[in-house]
């Protein structure tokens, strides 16, 4: 790894565990997380320079410190403390054309990396049902979060060619569950009666929080022998659960609505502010999205240490059971299974 | 005609009836011999296991189980105390389950009850297409055998033909303005192939923009007719069924009946190629004349998004019950495989091979179709 790390959007829960972790490694020197807004959680030692990627004054704070290796956390699809739409999109492209600019200009970078998102494939019936890295989406993501992170990765890949010295990592995570996640999933997972599309039955995968930071200091270490840590890789853990099982193991009862009325309940449930569905997420819950993880474990020499449904289950855990909790509904059918009689006597 | 139809309403109606009726049974029981805990177990669990081999989300069970918690700690140790009627009743009722799932059918309750426990609390596999093969073994293909068994009553021939192990690619000729076609000959491996195997079918993308369907066929195990899933299927070594006519083979006239359409643009050969996997030639007779398509409302189609709308003498001129299939006397017969793996992988981008191939093999199922037609004694036996 190299010896000076920078690391954007630290605000965010993940960004700061993987800073207290960075801090440990043993030939880092410095650490420096930027944000618009002060973290609320401790770095751990790591220096916080208040800046706004969306501004030039990024290009000061990397050649004022001489970042070498830098990690470009703050792709999302919601901000730290408020932000509308509009801010989260200027966040994600204005901030990422910024950075790429500034990491252009200085010439001590040496490696990049980026977090992206499985989202960048869209979610659409007449899509294969397993997604590569080198797939085109048969339907583009029109607008939302992974729109931004289509344009992001179309910048990355441009500085790629601009800076072909530095070693670009573009890391495209299936939805991130944990115990201290907030994503819009978890906060779908977290409403007492799941609304699902009528008809539909997404299959979903997961990567835990743990895997994210370990794969996440995997791209930014010098990559280990025999592997390549440059390049685009999917990063999700492995199998795939259906959204009814989600819901089964979870114990939450769901409410199937019809797709033309979706839309309008997820109105409702965003004016009541109780989460917020975006389309892409409505489309995710619909159609679902599966992407292989070949190009992760024998290129990247990555192996998660949590499947699918284990990143499920750890998350699941830490929420609490729900209203029809997967045990009871077992005790109930043992119950039931106990009034038959076993033995052959009966006929 | 009349007696086809009466044959799926009588079985219909009979495994309708038959689960509230041992429910309604089982209540007047509990409520004449509450100290008797043993009666209970066989006419509640009857009901139950139907429940929930039916449906998929069990959420509703808990109310029955909660209702008689106290009678749990039984089991089947106060038998021999009970009075003789209730003995005699007992039996009667054991026996008419004997007679309605078959024999043993207090495993088979067992077995049913730990399936359902493994549904309810989502604790079951799906592959990477949603494959639930669970679902599929217990319920889906036990809701079509009957359609397989004694309506269509499928004949199968050269079933050997599909490899034991390893991947192979299935084309068939596709018919039937409904593709039950499809279904049947998954029916036919998944019950007839000595291995055991699955046949996992490509299926046109109309079926995964429908809600309901398209959650029923991923968890049947059919896919995205599409090079990418057909190829990733066929790495894996499973056996994918594919019917390169696509709609128009399916929605074809009745006048065009067991003629083979465009075979596509051969794309199923490619990936056989790419993959080395053997290509099984399948004809299936009978399904041309389950709905005999004599028109095609094709304004209708466009209003709503298909790509025909059939008229045929009964629909939709009956309503729902122009739905219902005429019941013709199948045969599906798996050819002789066509080996590709003599080829080198980039075989496949060479446009001729891969024409010659796709014509011997639409040959190949065009000959045996007009053969097995030649030995068809009538159309409906």
């Amino acid at each position: 790894m190299g010896k000076v790390v920078l690391v954007t959007g630290v605000a965010r829960q993940l960004s700061g565990r993987l800073v207290r972790r960075v801090m440990r490694e043993p030939d880092v020197d410095r650490v420096i997380g930027v944000d618009a807004v002060p973290p609320e959680h401790h770095l751990g030692g790591a220096e916080f320079v208040r800046a706004d990627i969306r501004h030039p004054m990024i290009a000061r704070v990397l050649a004022e410190h001489g970042v070498d290796t830098v990690l470009h956390m703050d792709v999302s699809g919601t901000l730290p403390g408020k932000g509308g739409r509009a801010a989260v999109k200027e966040t994600n492209v204005i901030g990422t054309m910024q950075l790429l600019g500034a990491c252009q200009k200085a010439p001590t970078v040496r490696r990049l990396v980026v977090k992206s998102t499985t989202s960048v494939y869209g979610s659409a019936p007449r899509d294969p049902a397993v997604f590569t890295e080198t797939m085109p989406p048969k339907s583009l993501p029109r607008g939302g979060f992974a729109k931004d992170a289509v344009e992001v990765e179309g910048y990355v890949r441009g500085f790629a060619r601009r800076r072909p010295d530095v070693a670009v990592a573009v890391l495209r995570f299936a939805n991130i569950l944990g115990p201290r996640t907030d994503t819009p999933l978890s906060e779908y997972f977290a409403l007492p009666v799941l609304p699902t599309v009528f008809g539909y039955d997404p299959r979903l995968q997961f990567v835990h929080e743990d895997d994210v930071i370990d794969v996440l200091l995997l791209a930014l270490r010098d990559p280990a022998r025999g592997t390549l840590n440059s390049g685009t890789f999917n990063v999700a853990g492995d199998g795939v659960l259906l959204l009814s099982q989600t819901a089964r193991r979870l114990g939450k009862p769901t409410v199937p609505v019809l797709l033309p009325a979706v839309t309008w309940v997820a109105q409702t449930l965003r004016t009541a502010g109780i989460t917020d569905f975006s389309p892409e997420q409505i489309r995710l819950l619909t159609h679902g999205r599966v992407v292989d993880t070949t190009q992760m474990r024998e290129t990247l020499g990555f192996t998660p240490k949590f499947t699918t449904a284990g990143a499920f289950c750890d998350f699941a855990r830490s929420r609490g059971p729900g209203l029809l909790p997967p045990e009871r509904l077992a005790r109930g059918v043992d119950r039931l299974a106990a009034l038959v009689p076993t033995g052959g006597d009966q006929t | 005609m009349a007696d086809a139809k009466v044959i799926p309403f009588d079985e219909d109606t009979r495994s309708r009836r038959g689960t509230p009726r041992p429910r309604g049974r089982a209540r007047t029981k509990g409520d004449t011999g509450p100290g008797s805990p043993a009666v209970p177990p066989p006419l509640s669990a009857v009901p139950q296991t139907q429940a929930g081999g039916g449906g998929q989300d069990g959420q509703e069970d808990p109310a029955p189980v909660s209702a008689e918690p106290q009678e749990a700690p039984g089991g089947s140790a106060a038998q021999p105390s009970l009075p003789a009627s209730v003995e005699a009743l007992t039996d009667a009722l054991g026996g008419f389950a004997d007679r309605l799932l078959g024999g043993l059918w207090d495993r088979k309750v067992a077995h049913g009850l730990a399936f359902l426990r493994r549904r309810v609390t989502g604790d079951y596999e799906v592959d990477d297409f949603g494959y639930d093969q669970e679902l599929t073994d217990q319920v889906l293909m036990s809701l079509l055998r009957p359609l397989y068994d004694q309506y269509f009553r499928v004949e199968v021939k050269g079933i050997e033909n599909i490899p034991d192990e390893g991947g192979a690619l299935v084309v068939s000729n596709h018919s039937g303005t409904l593709p039950m076609d499809g279904l049947m000959m998954q029916v036919a491996v998944h019950d007839h192939h000595p291995a055991g195997r699955h046949l996992r079918l490509l299926a046109a993308d109309l079926v995964f923009v429908l809600p309901v369907v398209n959650e029923l066929a991923r968890k049947a195990g059919h896919t995205l007719a599409c090079a990418e899933d057909a190829q990733r299927l066929l790495e894996r070594g499973e056996v994918v069924g594919v019917m390169p006519e696509g709609f128009k083979g399916l929605g074809k006239p009745f006048s065009e009946r067991y003629k083979l359409q465009r075979f596509g643009r051969g794309g199923f050969v490619a990936t056989a190629l790419k993959t080395g996997v053997p290509i099984v030639p399948c004809s299936i007779v009978g399904a041309e004349e389950i709905y005999p398509m004599v028109g095609n409302a094709k304004t209708v189609a466009r209003l709503l998004g298909f790509p025909y709308f059939p008229v045929t003498p009964t629909f939709p001129w009956l309503g729902p019950l122009g739905m219902v299939p005429l019941p013709t006397k199948w045969t599906i017969q798996f050819g002789e495989p066509i080996p590709t793996d003599c080829y080198a992988p980039e075989a496949a981008d060479d446009p001729m091979l891969v024409f010659n191939l796709t014509d011997q093999v639409r040959e190949t199922i065009q000959h045996t179709l007009y053969k097995l037609l030649v030995q068809r004694r009538s159309v409906f036996f």
